[in-house]
């Protein structure tokens, strides 16, 4: 009997470590994880955001050309769809009876619960017709939005893309961005994404079991206003920017003209280029495969910062100004040229017969013969035995004037061109090789070359007389009109001002004396100074390019226009630069020129495809073979100028950068 | 009058009556929540949930009053009588039984619904009581056990024809106080074993089951390999604890029905369903886990308010307290159940006779087998059985039920200086 007694404690103790385990339980649930309070937050709150308008921007003159049109999404949450009038709803929004079950598909497959796109950009028309009926679709709402607007329908490298994110863009943002969020994908709408794309605001509702929303959560504590994104004042000047793109209409090239004292980008033009709204919204994958992808001359490649040329006439005015900073010649150092260059046993020919010739007139005349004996001074200064480490020296002094390194444009996938070091020549020739293997360099062929707009880059530099701020295209931005540091520094090249005169001189004369190779491009009542140059290219026609600036005193424009498969400087790039720099000076161009204008607009320049429907398609790979076995080539006779390598033909895809970034402290300008 | 009403509340352990109060209470406070809605807050609404439960608390009182009134020895000598009422009842709401939630559970009368499982459990408790009291057996012989076993199966039976598997289940409780009365340990032991064995019988291959059931048998034979005697009993034992694993799998697919495999599947979670039991489950775990510590407040909590748990005034109020009232209110009550069943074992022992004794015991692991299970399936411990909260829960059936049980005992404790 005692026994069973002792029971009651069995049975007592049962029901304590029941109640203690029910007890853990809840400590456990309530107090030491919170995942049920981060899911009964998740359970009751839902998150709409609202899309800030994304920042306009304005070119130099406070013209608007970036802007935002409004355009209207039918959104849908799948699971609150009730059986609906089909037939009424395709009506509504112009599409057939299938596309709407379709798209009712489309929008389950992405999410049963949340918001999805089901009609993207319908027409105001749809829209309206669809407010009155709305009430009978339940699930179904609309969404407004913004698109982007490009007024003057040019510049679609520069301004670039806007498109909806990718699943790698989600997942490198760190949260920012979610499914259906637009990003900028290339050209200026990617390198200023981050102020571009303002903040996004959100607005938390609480909603009950059965989705009926219940009203704000914490009367809106945590919700955020949209803020729209921050404008961009461009240093384009529109009008000039359409200008050149009409002017180099059916041709294939690139124009870059800088305003030298600050660096701003007055017109950045890649030909073929194409109307920026054509990848706006809808339209974007037909239009990008059509236009982008499908044109032979692949608008894709941004040339302006992407296409190699060998500088080719526009690096003598280089050599000279190091030459006299070094001091192995002077302005009046004279050379004879009887139309060629021997290097060693090798000819290198120059267009005319010049006889005995100044560094002015050898400039003004782009004289080949000069050069070579301006290079040949410059590298073999410390004598023959240590032309090596000279050629470094002198290599290092040109890279100062930008060729070789990039120049941090904000434009995302910018290339820096190829101009080698000494050590690329030791690994080919030993240490078996001098000037004479590299004279070409002297004249701007060869190895090197460099993208139009270091080569317009260099022309601020001389206009600047020796220093140049890294040309940028935004020169402010915000209501506070912020600048990156980099943008405003003054990068001296080394050279004293002083040096630069007798070259100018050159330049003018180039332009504007008798004798010189552009006098076709005289501006009235402007001095312009300039260089024609004629860029052999061993694949096809030579390509025409001109560089200069503008007025001589107090430069207001610097240059480089390049028209491939053009022939000669003279004929094409030197006027369109000149029509270019007239319209940006006097804000037109007048007289005679104005009809050369309208000629020129109707040139077709286009170089003859191998088989139209087919565009060649080169890899890596074969821009990297083509390169040696130049190189090679080149071991043998390196004074033909012929082998010419015009790499801007292989360089197919951009190399992936990553976009300029605002990493440094913006300062008001 | 004075002196009469003196008589019959003589000796009433009014501090168990303060706790059916205070659980009232709580009942009545946790439902209003349940069903408050913020939008259609307009004044005392006596046809809504709430409004119905108090006036089942109100009923439920002066019902537990009443019985106070009655004499306790009427509770002995009708033990029989009232356990044959409430097998009548089982058998009749089995024909006439209005379907709610795929078991015929409830008896129709006019506007009122009549749960005869609920009162079976009562009718049970004193027919056990009177059968042990009387014959006084220390179940040590085969009939003694055997008699008992036959009072609690058999309305335990007949609530699994409904089916109601949860309130079926609650009977077990009754094996409690039999052990109390003499029944030895073993059988709780072999229960547990059977009920482990039938879940894990689900939950892992079959084969693999027989494999752990021979090792241990081996093992157990290889520690005691002297004695002869208890390797034939364990022998014995494993073979009988295989043939049982079949058992339950041929019963299984050959006796039940597909939506009672389905209802034991979902139970043992083998099967999630977003819509049903799974989806209280888990709503119902995230509405009290985010009670934290001290609670949303009252009419505060959101999964509450905006309909989240379903079923939410019922069988899963306890939602309502943890996201209310938090860690601390869930102490709070499972506080008071603890002290009420400590309280009913230690009343039970002070009772001269075994049938109040017996009957107090029952009372207490009634209570227990409900509180533990139903807290323990809200938070997810324990399978969706669905069986209420003990006078917190909503609904009048079981309120009454549980109040005529506790009363009835308090009765006989008031009397337990008498002879019963
Ligand atoms: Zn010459």
């Amino acid at each position: 009997m005692e026994q069973l007694f002792n029971r009651k404690y069995i049975i007592q103790g049962l029901f304590l470590v029941v109640a203690i385990i029910l007890l853990a339980k809840l400590f456990y649930i309530q107090i030491v994880s919170d995942a049920a309070f981060v899911a009964a937050e998740s359970n009751v709150l839902k998150k709409k955001f609202k899309y800030p308008a994304r920042g306009a921007i304005l070119d130099r003159n406070m013209k608007v050309i970036v802007q935002n049109e409004p355009v209207y999404d039918l959104m849908v949450i799948p699971n609150e769809v009730k059986s609906f009038d089909t037939l009424a709803l395709a009506n509504a929004l112009e599409i057939s009876f299938d596309e709407v079950r379709k798209n009712l598909k489309k929008a389950k497959a992405k999410s049963n619960y949340q918001s999805t796109p089901f009609s993207k950009q319908i027409s105001v028309q749809s829209y309206a017709r669809l407010q009155e009926i709305m009430y009978r679709f339940p699930g179904f709402s609309t969404q407004d939005r913004t698109i982007r607007h490009y007024p003057d329908s040019v510049a679609g490298q520069l301004f670039g893309y806007v498109k909806e994110v990718s699943q790698a863009d989600i997942d490198k943002s760190e949260g920012y961005y979610r499914s259906g969020d637009y990003i900028g994908k290339s050209g200026l709408e990617r390198s200023y994404e981050d102020v571009l794309r303002g903040e996004k605001g959100v607005v938390n509702t609480v909603y009950d079991a059965r989705n009926t929303p219940q009203g704000s959560y914490a009367n809106g504590k945590y919700d955020v206003n949209a803020v729209s994104g921050e404008r961009l004042i461009s240093g384009i000047d529109i009008d000039v920017q359409k200008l050149g793109e009409e002017l180099m209409l059916n041709k294939v090239g690139a124009v870059v003209a800088i305003e030298p004292a600050t660096g701003e980008i007055i017109a950045l033009v890649s030909s073929p280029g194409y109307d920026p709204n054509i990848l706006v919204g809808k339209g974007f994958g037909n239009n990008y495969m059509d236009f982008i992808v499908g044109n032979p001359y692949r608008p894709s490649l941004v040339r302006p910062i992407q296409g190699y040329y060998p500088p080719g006439s526009s690096f003598k005015p280089i050599d000279a100004l190091i030459a006299l900073q070094e001091g192995v010649v002077d302005p009046n150092t004279t050379f004879n040229c009887p139309g060629y260059y021997m290097a060693g046993n090798h000819k290198v020919k120059c267009e005319h017969v010049d006889g005995n010739i100044s560094m002015r007139r050898g400039i003004a005349r782009s004289c080949n013969t000069y050069f070579c004996h301006v290079f040949q001074n410059l590298i073999t200064k410390n004598g023959m035995k240590n032309q090596r480490q000279t050629y470094q020296d002198w290599r290092d002094k040109v890279a100062k004037f930008g060729f070789g390194t990039k120049l941090d444009i904000d434009m995302p996938f910018e290339r820096k061109g190829y101009f080698y070091n000494a050590d690329h020549y030791d690994k080919i020739y030993g240490n078996r090789w001098g000037y004479t293997t590299v004279i070409s360099q002297a004249i701007g062929q060869g190895e090197i070359t460099a993208t139009p707009l270091q080569i317009a880059n260099a022309m601020a530099i001389i206009a600047n007389r020796g220093y140049y701020i890294k040309p940028h295209l935004i020169k402010g931005m915000g209501d506070k009109k912020l600048v990156k540091k980099e943008y405003v520094t003054k990068n001296y090249v080394g050279v004293d001002a002083k040096y630069f005169e007798p070259v100018i001189d050159g330049m003018q004369d180039a332009v504007n004396s008798a004798w010189g190779t552009a006098t076709l491009s005289r501006i009235p009542d402007i001095i312009m100074c300039g260089k024609t140059g004629t860029v052999q290219n061993p694949h096809g026609k030579n390509h025409s390019v001109f560089i200069g600036f503008a007025p001589r005193d107090n430069p207001k424009i610097a240059i480089a226009v390049i028209v491939e498969n053009a022939g000669y400087g003279s004929t094409y790039a030197a006027p369109i630069a000149s029509y270019m720099v007239e319209k940006y000076l006097k804000r037109a161009v007048t007289g005679a020129r104005a009809n050369q204008v309208e000629w020129m607009k109707g040139q077709n320049l286009l170089p003859p495809l191998i088989d139209p429907n087919k565009k060649p398609k080169l890899t890596k790979a074969d821009s990297l073979s083509i390169k040696k076995t130049d190189s090679v080539k080149r071991v043998k006779d390196s004074l033909k100028i012929k082998s010419a390598v015009i790499k801007q033909s292989v360089s197919t895809k951009p190399v992936a950068n990553k976009p300029a970034i605002l990493n440094t402290k913006p300062e008001t300008k | 009058m004075q002196q009469q009403g003196n008589r019959f509340f003589f000796n009433v352990d009014w501090i168990t009556v303060l706790i059916y109060i205070a659980l009232c209470a709580i009942g009545f406070t946790n439902i209003y929540a349940s069903i408050y809605n913020p939008d259609k807050s307009v004044g005392f609404d006596f046809a809504s949930s709430y409004g119905k439960q108090l006036i089942y608390v109100i009923t439920g009182l002066i019902l537990g009053l009443s019985i106070l009134l009655f004499d306790g020895r009427l509770f002995n000598v009708f033990a029989p009588f009232i356990y044959g009422v409430t097998l009548v009842l089982l058998v009749i709401v089995l024909f006439v039984g209005r379907n709610v939630g795929g078991n015929q559970a409830w008896i129709p009368i006019g506007s009122f619904r009549l749960q005869p499982s609920e009162f079976a459990k009562f009718g049970t408790a004193l027919l056990l009581a009177r059968y042990v009291s009387t014959f006084n057996p220390k179940f040590q012989d085969i009939k003694s056990i055997f008699i008992a076993a036959a009072i609690v199966l058999a309305p335990l039976l007949l609530i699994m024809l409904q089916p109601d598997t949860g309130s079926a289940l609650v009977f077990l409780a009754f094996m409690f106080p039999l052990y109390r009365e003499g029944l030895s340990g073993y059988f709780l032991l072999i229960f547990l074993g059977m009920i482990v064995l039938f879940v894990a019988d689900f939950l892992v291959p079959t084969y693999i089951l027989i494999l752990i059931l021979t090792t241990i048998g081996a093992l157990f034979i290889y520690a005691n390999k002297r004695k002869q005697k208890l390797i034939i009993t364990t022998v014995f034992v494993t073979l009988i604890a295989i043939g049982y694993l079949f058992l339950v799998k041929v019963a299984y697919t050959k006796v039940l029905e597909p939506h009672q495999r389905s209802r034991i599947e979902l139970m043992l979670g083998l099967k999630t369903d977003n819509k049903g039991a799974g989806y209280n489950v888990i709503q119902s775990q995230i509405a009290i886990g985010s009670g934290q510590a001290t609670g949303r407040g009252f009419l505060q909590g959101t999964q509450t308010k905006y309909g989240y748990v379903p079923e939410q005034s019922t069988d899963f109020i306890f939602s309502t307290i943890g996201e209310e009232w938090g860690f601390m209110g869930c102490s709070v009550v499972i506080g008071l159940y603890i002290f009420l069943l400590l309280r009913l074992i230690n009343l039970a022992e002070r009772q001269r006779s075994t049938f109040s004794r017996v009957y107090g015991y029952s009372v207490a692991c009634i209570l227990f087998f409900h509180v533990f299970i139903n807290i323990g399936m809200t938070i997810g411990i324990i399978p969706v059985i669905g069986i209420p909260l003990p006078l917190i829960s909503y609904g009048g059936s079981s309120l009454w039920s549980f109040t005529i049980l506790l009363f009835i005992f308090l009765k006989l404790d008031s009397n337990r200086m008498g002879f019963i």
